[in-house]
């Protein structure tokens, strides 16, 4: 249990800011225990605890998947559609939701690692712009096509609605991120967890060994996305209210980016990733409005007013100066390269 | 019977569009095992161009002011996929994942950028009237657009198997899809070639642009992007680096999506793209020509 | 001066230490025959010559360093390779995989449709369907189109048949007349037949270095180092 103790100091430490009425200029707008930071870094903590789950597939095992942020979508909208259009009691509907993203990730992890590398990463593509369209399309008026709809508040547990219980819903994301943190830790030292690894080097060699490769990937990928689902019941809570932009691919390409920002394959790294970009994209919200910027010259002014032009520019620069994320210098490169173009490069020796 | 007709010549008009634009993506990743999610953004940058040049032009009637427009739109468009590759492409060589994403920044920012400066709504853009009618055949009235954009696929596929087959960029293009680092183990400079690529990719992509325009009459930020999703579907089903595979699946998929969205209901066809993507690569998990990477 | 000297070349593949301080020289005409047993390091010797894996240590050619030059250009100072699984093109036809192979004003096609007529009458047929003999041949063939101060050959006679084998040795020997040939070789009868020197590898480390004639008569030391005999 000693391998804890640093971690689970951070989680207690992090618990206490809700007490704390510090005031952070420049990072944060208000002081450390008001509503708007709180939500703010509870979404933090919700996205670094979604992207090391999807660190689990892509660090971990080798698998490249455009198509986690379905499950996260199935946890958001499966939930809000079960309290609001069934009204289902609220603990019901978080156990359906999870149950739902369970199958729904044997059946669909099962089809699609049939085929592997590119071909896989674009059959995850390929299901996530399924459930994309599905969402738009409003079967029976339950996802509220393009707008989405609001969760029906009265479903909910008392103490997580309203701006005063922000802080319950702090704690929510809290544990959350602590929940993925332990989970991932433990799956990847248990014995499934190193095959994953070693699929991830050389999947070659663990079928020589006597494994099979593909009962490992979907326990991994099953894994995954159950802890995706769960993280999109979270966001509803903070949300409280469904869209389609949790549907949508680029929505699974920020979680690609998080996971490489921050450095995959590492305890930290995805994690990191996910609360710095997180933070960053909220921030240059404000940052572009603020006062500073809108009294540069057009020329300057004009881009600097949408945050996903810093943000994508942002990102040029990082990977150009910053590459195989922040925390661990990248085997990343390599990783990808052999995933990309199975079989592998030959690096025979004689 | 007429209806029938209709649906296959509109989807055949629609294959042109992802064949256009899925050609460009399937000799990049071919050739250079690049996924390059920045393709959408050529079509948008050669699109803007077109409406912006247009509306320069103000008192010049409108076949001539769209030709015009059009071509700048194309040459723009061109030159900034040469320069995608030059300046954020080349420094990368060898890293694959950070290729990829610098296309995902990029497309996110030239997308904020071209939001910031024109707005997200649709800009109106003025095509030959010809174009919005329709011509009768067999009772079915088809718009006219839809000729345009067959036959401009046509004249690129050819284009392009010419280039391939006959010059001798398009032999090193061959050799380099199959084995990269044999080319350059006979003394060929592999990276001259894609930068070619690139810029061959960005003009069909461009011309993608320019019929898309002619269909919907307006431009929007997300044009691009919408379109080429699609379009990675039918490279992963034609096979990658094949132009032939291209082609038939690009057809396929159009044919596909008009008569599920027709015959089983709407929106139905794009899931019925979804389920062939799935179906195919079960099935045949090199894809249609049998070509993966 | 060695034509080709190799000074304390380092190369890793991934994590494994494959090849660690090769240090030899390849005089100027001949054939100078690099053996050793299976996994020891030879073909990436060959690829780290060429540019084709990272390399560590100092490669010259003539002269001029090339151990920090990209491989094309490696190509264009006359360095000519055959490699071992010999990677011609399949999608392209016999003719084409020739035609992009020319560097000079000038390919020999003369010379090589001399050693290789079948080359000629099968221009048209893709490479994928030759037989294994007949795309050696074609390996082969294009490294012969120019004008090379040096070939690296890895294991042509692989799964070929015993005829075959004859006949490459044959074009070999041919070759090393017009051309210094650094070969990498199993068959002992084929080494014995063209080489004049001999470099043995074992793990990663250059073990001997001598007159080829002198080593394969030594059966004890073949043994010891090959583990045939």
């Amino acid at each position: 249990m000693k391998r804890f103790a640093i971690p689970a100091a951070i989680v207690v430490a992090l618990a206490f800011v809700p007490r704390l009425s510090i005031d952070i200029p420049y990072l944060f707008q208000e002081g450390l225990n008001t509503p708007g930071t709180l939500e703010l870094l509870a979404l933090c903590l919700l996205f670094g605890g979604l992207a090391l789950s999807y660190d689990l597939l892509f660090g971990f095992t080798g698998l490249l998947s455009f198509g986690h942020a379905l499950y996260f979508a199935v946890g958001v909208y499966i939930a809000a559609i079960a309290m609001t259009r069934w009204h289902w009691d609220f603990w019901v509907s978080v156990a359906f939701t999870a149950l739902v993203g369970f199958l729904l990730a044997i059946v669909l992890g099962a089809v699609s690692l049939r085929v592997a590398g590119i071909a896989f990463a674009m059959v995850t593509l390929a299901f996530a712009q399924a459930g994309s369209i599905l969402a738009l399309k409003n079967p029976y008026k339950w996802t509220g096509g393009e707008e989405g709809f609001g969760v029906d508040y009265h479903q909910l547990p008392t103490w997580t609605v309203g701006i005063l219980n922000t802080k319950h819903l702090y704690w929510i994301a809290l544990a959350y991120a602590a929940f993925v943190f332990v989970v991932v830790r433990w799956a990847v030292n248990s014995s499934p967890g190193h095959v994953w690894q070693a699929i991830r080097e050389n999947e070659l060699r663990v079928q020589v060994l006597g494994l099979k490769p593909y009962t490992y990937k979907l326990m991994s990928y099953v894994l995954a996305s159950v802890l995706a689902t769960i993280g999109g019941i979270v966001y509803l809570l903070l949300l409280g209210g469904a869209n389609t932009d949790v549907t949508t691919a680029s929505f699974t390409l920020t979680l690609l980016l998080m996971v490489v920002i921050g450095g995959t394959g590492s305890r930290w790294g995805a994690m990191i990733g996910g609360i710095l970009y997180t933070f960053a994209n909220h921030r240059l919200g404000d940052l572009s409005s603020s006062h500073a910027v809108s009294s540069l010259p057009e020329v300057l002014r004009t881009p600097l007013q949408q945050p996903l032009f810093i943000l994508g520019v942002l990102f040029i620069l990082v990977v150009f100066f910053v590459p195989g994320g922040l925390t661990r210098i990248g085997q990343v490169g390599v990783r990808l390269d052999r995933i990309l173009r199975r079989p592998a490069v030959q690096e025979e020796v004689t | 019977m007429s209806t029938f007709l209709l649906l296959t010549i509109t989807g055949l008009g629609l294959g042109a569009m992802y064949f256009l634009i899925a050609s460009g993506l399937s000799l990049i990743y071919g050739l250079m095992g690049v996924l390059n999610f920045a393709h959408g953004i050529f079509i948008t940058v050669t699109g803007y161009t077109l409406w912006f040049v247009e509306s320069k032009l103000g008192d010049v009637p409108v076949l001539p002011r769209f030709l015009i427009a059009a071509l700048a739109g194309l040459v723009v468009g061109t030159v900034f996929a040469a320069l995608t590759e030059l300046v954020l492409i080349r420094p990368l060589y060898g890293r694959h994942i950070e290729q990829v994403l610098v296309t995902v920044g990029l497309a996110l920012a030239v997308t904020a950028l071209v939001t910031a400066i024109w707005g997200s709504d649709a800009r109106v853009v003025a095509a030959p009237a010809w174009t919005g009618q329709t011509t009768t055949i067999f009772g079915a009235h088809i718009p006219n657009d839809r000729w345009i954009e067959i036959a401009t696929a046509v004249i690129v596929l050819f284009a392009l198997e010419a280039f391939l087959r006959r010059t001798r960029y398009g032999l090193i293009v061959r050799a380099g899809v199959e084995n990269r680092a044999m080319v350059t183990a006979l003394g060929i400079d592999v990276r001259k070639s894609f930068t070619l690529v690139f810029a061959i990719g960005g003009l069909a992509a461009g011309i993608a642009g320019v019929l898309y325009t002619l269909y919907s009459t307006t431009v929007d930020p997300q044009q691009g992007t919408s379109l080429v999703i699609f379009a990675f579907i039918v490279v992963v089903i034609g096979g990658l680096g094949s132009i032939r595979g291209t082609a038939w699946a690009a057809i396929i998929v159009g044919l596909v999506q008009q008569y599920a969205n027709y015959y089983a209901s709407s929106g139905l066809g794009d899931l019925s793209v979804v389920l062939l993507l799935g179906i195919v690569l079960i099935a045949r998990p090199r894809g249609l020509s049998g070509s993966f990477a | 001066m060695a034509l080709l000297s190799i000074q304390d070349l380092h190369v890793y593949l991934g994590e494994s230490h494959v090849l660690q301080g090769i240090s030899f020289d390849v005089a100027e005409g001949g054939v100078t025959a690099l053996l050793g047993r299976n996994g020891v390091g030879k073909t990436t010797t060959l690829r780290a010559l060429m540019g084709l894996v990272d390399r560590r240590g100092t490669i010259e050619l003539a002269g001029d360093d090339i151990q920090s030059v990209p491989t094309h250009k490696i190509v264009r100072r006359g360095v000519g390779y055959v490699p071992e699984d010999r990677d011609v093109f399949s999608a392209l036809t016999v003719e084409e995989n020739l035609r992009l192979a020319e560097r000079d004003a000038e390919p020999q096609y003369d010379l090589v449709y001399d050693l290789f007529p079948e080359l000629r009458e099968r221009g048209k047929q893709a490479a994928g369907t030759l037989s294994g003999g007949q795309q050696q041949m074609l390996a082969i063939g294009r490294a012969l189109l120019n004008d090379n101060r040096v070939l690296l050959v890895d294991e042509p006679t692989k799964g070929l048949s015993p005829l075959l084998v004859t006949e490459v040795a044959r074009v070999l020997e041919r070759v090393s007349e017009l051309t210094t040939v650094l070969l990498v070789e199993q068959n002992l009868g084929v080494v014995n037949h063209v080489a004049r020197d001999a470099v043995v590898l074992d793990t990663g480390r250059v073990v001997h270095i001598g007159p080829a004639k002198e080593l394969l008569a030594d059966k004890p030391m073949i043994h010891r180092m090959l583990g045939v005999g």
